[in-house]
């Protein structure tokens, strides 16, 4: 964290960010709307007006802004390192005020605590994690807060609000369709189930209308807004939504003899304009490209999808679906409390509490799919258990209420009351596994249990009997008592484990212990120093694109492609150069203008997200768009090997040879740490390429192109004939090294 | 049957027509500005259909800030109707209402 390392930048997406909220800091805003940087994706470029959430670094730079005017003299950057746990306080916040209005505040509270520390959501907001998700998550439960007020209050003052914070988290995440479908399934479920009103008119169509304006303002999305699939339910359910009402309508001002006459006459007519227009809007979508879902929304619906059809969305590791321990490891305790609080949801069912529960069981599904969008399941898990604590907690202290103040006259009703209860009283002093069961088996008592803690200390015991009430003894509520409170500190303790250890590290800067002490490896700080000291700023530098980001932002050098991966063909030239032979290569990266590559390599201290795993997907890549680039060429037997079984292609792929040039004279053997084997090919000269940078642990290597050499032995009588045609596209493709 | 369904459609648009002007005057103003706002989007729809659709955004902000009127107009007669008994006599609905309008007139 802060603390240990020093307040830096994580990861990789967060350079970007830093990168794009300096620009935003030096010129304005204006310069910012219309920027097109020329550093990234070189030669094509990237405007980032137009292709970037705007939210995170317009708030970090109003912030800064707001500060400076202050006359507080903060950096950018640290604003913005800090500015992910600011707003993770605000989602805090909101997560509060969302629980209250589904439960009651001491709900809230516990909602909140709990989102306070749950690892999934710390680890995309510690200090330095300056990515979208830090802001957006609370605007997503803002929103979220937003329209469950105005379902509950009806009024237009928050509707706007409402608008308005949804305005807010589209220009922060592309995350927003998942309110913008989420919203319309539940105000559907709500008509299905029969629990129209006003209030739910009042919610929802004032958000559409007026947040598809907004949503259309903002230059990302723009008239995605309305033309694409994932904001279609939004207009389907409108009009849903403004027939129900019609009905309802005209239900009030007819008799009910008229209404059926009206129904029957609606029905008949009403089937076939529904069937034209379903059908128009069908052909509609299947016809036009841009009318059909995106990438990364397919994958969402169908998980096989990306493998199948884009492995490059496959090949993120935050687009896997995660494994179960991953579920425990990110919210812990609160994967036992969540199915309570969802039974706490149902008795009494409301709105809003249909509302969070179908926000929970959607945001299950889709955190399932792909790892990243656990965020978005922990704020559904800390209201839920939040719910689920906060009522557990109320039917204990009730019942020692309820057992301390009438335990003279009651002690008879309540033992025959309790008889019911001993077994899982039993069960409780026995171990906390049970703990789930037991807190079922209450929420049946709770309703019963709520009505009579009022009366508790009346002496009307014989009503109290009438109303089924299921009182719990006096021991057990204590025992459940405080194994509920040792439950929460063996959560707060994972957290904070989890928080230090699991989700703190930088990934620039990494560290580890052994005997001597701590190492830091600071090899990518120091490389990209190098780069920016030691070349000049129009050189352009060729590597995977997952160093893009950091390459601009850090050694401030132009990169052929970044982590933006909006162009697969860019990255798949760059991916077939890295498995192609030095030849091959050299003219590919000469096309490109490229002066330096860089390769990341983790053999020499077993660093494992290096370039030698990764290069199977640059393959795989590659090999999409130019189907010379045979995968199986590269695997012995469909394995994926470096040492002296791999297959001759593996062995002159340029990335095996800049990973392993000169590495067997490091230890005399070639011993890879993160594959443990010896390398195949050990000894062997770079014709192309010369080394310029190895760090200082070798994990980032240099290699810059060997310009052409000017004179050309042996076949210079083709040549002449050849250049006699005369094409200087010809010339230029025409490999000079004979 | 095509007989009785046909006197029972006249019988529905009279009993209709007789249920809806028993709405008090106020509630049948907001009607007319919701249908107002309507036809002013259709008319945009079918100038956008006749004339074609460039530029994009300003058939988009237009025809949303009418049905955004006219959603708005909805809503506050949904809370200035007495009938309703969620809603007590409000008026400071007609501030939100404003407010929403304001901020669409800015955005257009």
């Amino acid at each position: 964290m802060v603390i240990k390392y020093e307040s830096v930048i994580h990861e990789f997406d967060p350079y970007f960010n830093y990168r794009v909220t300096q620009f935003l800091s030096k010129n304005g805003i204006y310069e910012f709307w219309n920027w097109f940087d020329d550093r990234t994706w070189y030669p094509l470029g990237r405007v980032i007006g137009g292709t970037v959430y705007p939210g995170l670094t317009l708030t970090a730079g109003t912030i800064w802004w707001g500060l400076n005017s202050l006359n507080i003299p903060l950096s950018v950057e640290t604003v913005c390192v800090f500015t992910a746990p600011v707003f993770s306080a605000f989602a805090s916040w909101a997560t509060y005020l969302l629980t209250k209005e589904v439960k009651g505040s001491g709900a809230g509270l516990a909602a909140a605590a709990l989102l306070a520390m749950v690892p999934s959501y710390i680890s995309r907001s510690v200090a330095g994690s300056y990515d979208n998700e830090a802001v957006a998550i609370f605007a997503l439960i803002f929103t979220f807060y937003l329209y469950i007020k105005t379902l509950n209050t009806g009024s237009l003052f928050y509707a706007t609000l409402n608008a308005l914070a949804y305005f807010y988290m589209v220009c922060s995440w592309g995350g927003y369709t998942f309110i913008i479908n989420l919203i319309p399934m539940h105000v559907l479920l709500c008509i299905v189930t029969g629990r129209y009103s006003p209030r739910l008119y009042i919610a929802y169509a004032p958000l559409v209308v007026l947040g598809t304006l907004l949503a259309a303002l903002v230059p990302v999305v723009g008239f995605n807004a309305v033309l694409t699939s994932e904001h279609f339910a939004s207009f389907l359910v409108f009009i849903i939504i403004h027939v129900v009402a019609l009905v309802y309508y005209i239900k009030g001002i007819l008799s009910p003899k008229m209404f059926k006459v009206a129904v029957t006459l609606v029905v008949s007519i009403g089937m076939v304009v529904c069937f034209i227009v379903v059908a128009i809007l069908v052909a509609l979508v299947a016809s036009s490209p841009t009318g059909g879902w995106s990438g990364r929304s397919l994958s969402l619906l169908d998980p096989t999808y990306a493998s199948k059809y884009i492995p490059i969305i496959a090949s993120v590791s935050e687009h896997q679906p995660p494994t179960w321990p991953s579920y425990f490891m990110d919210i812990n305790v609160l994967a036992f409390l969540v199915p309570a609080g969802i039974i706490a949801c149902f008795s009494p069912l409301s709105d809003a509490s249909s509302f969070v529960v179908l926000y929970i069981v959607m945001s299950v599904y889709f955190s399932g799919v792909m790892v990243r969008l656990m965020l978005v399941l922990a704020p559904a898990a800390c209201i839920m258990s939040g719910i689920a604590l906060s009522q557990a907690f109320d039917v204990f202290t009730g019942s020692i209420k309820y057992q301390l103040g009438a335990s003279s006259n009651s002690t008879d009703d309540a033992e025959d009351n309790t008889s019911t209860n001993n077994a899982p009283k039993d069960d409780v002093s026995a171990g906390k596994t049970d703990k789930g069961e037991e807190i079922v088996k209450e929420r049946s008592s709770k309703k019963g249990k709520k009505k009579e803690r009022e009366p508790a200390d009346k002496p009307s015991v014989k009503a109290k009997i009438k109303k089924k009430a299921l009182v719990l003894p006096l021991e057990a509520s204590i025992v459940a008592l405080l194994l509920l409170i040792m439950l929460g500190a063996f959560y707060v303790i994972h957290c904070v484990w989890a928080a230090a250890e699991a989700y703190s590290a930088p990934s620039i800067v990494l560290t580890s212990q052994s005997r001597d002490g701590l190492h830091v490896f600071d090899d990518f700080r120091e490389s990209y120093a190098w780069l920016s000291h030691n070349t000049d700023v129009d050189d352009k530098v060729a590597s995977w694109w997952d160093y893009g980001y950091q390459t601009t932002a850090m050694a401030n050098r132009t990169v052929i492609v970044d982590n933006n991966t909006w162009n697969n063909t860019h990255i798949a030239t760059v991916g077939t150069a890295m498995s192609s032979p030095e030849k091959a290569a050299w003219e590919i990266f000469n096309s490109l203008d490229v002066k330096y590559v860089l390769v990341v390599f983790g053999g020499l201290i077993g660093y494992p997200s290096d370039d030698i795993n990764k290069f199977l997907w640059m393959v795989r890549i590659g090999g999409g768009v130019f189907p010379h680039i045979k995968e199986a060429d590269y695997l012995r037997d469909g394995q994926y090997r470096i040492d002296s079984e791999a297959t001759p292609t593996m062995l002159n792929s340029l990335m095996y040879k800049l990973s392993y040039y000169r590495f067997v004279e490091t230890d005399g053997k070639g011993y890879d740490r993160v594959r443990r084997t010896e390398i195949g090919k050990k000894h062997f000269k770079l014709t192309h390429f010369e080394e310029v940078f190895t760090s200082h642990h070798w994990m980032v290597r240099l290699y810059k192109l060997k310009p052409p050499r000017n004179r050309i032995r042996g076949k210079a009588k083709k040549l002449k004939s050849k250049t006699s045609s005369g094409l200087s596209s010809k010339s230029a493709k025409k490999n000079p090294w004979v | 049957m095509v007989k009785s369904t046909s006197k029972d459609a006249q019988d529905l648009f009279r009993s209709l027509r007789s249920a809806y002007s028993a709405t008090p005057t106020n509630l049948k103003i907001i009607d007319l500005y919701v249908v107002f706002a309507v036809f002013t989007a259709l008319i945009q729809v079918v100038y956008m259909a006749l004339v074609g659709s460039f530029p994009f955004n300003s058939f988009l902000s237009g025809v949303l800030s009418c049905i955004g009127t006219a959603v708005l107009a909805v809503c506050l007669r949904i809370q200035v109707n007495k009938e309703n008994k969620e809603f007590k006599c409000k008026r400071k609905t007609i501030k939100t209402k404003l407010g929403g309008f304001l901020w669409e007139c800015g955005y257009v």
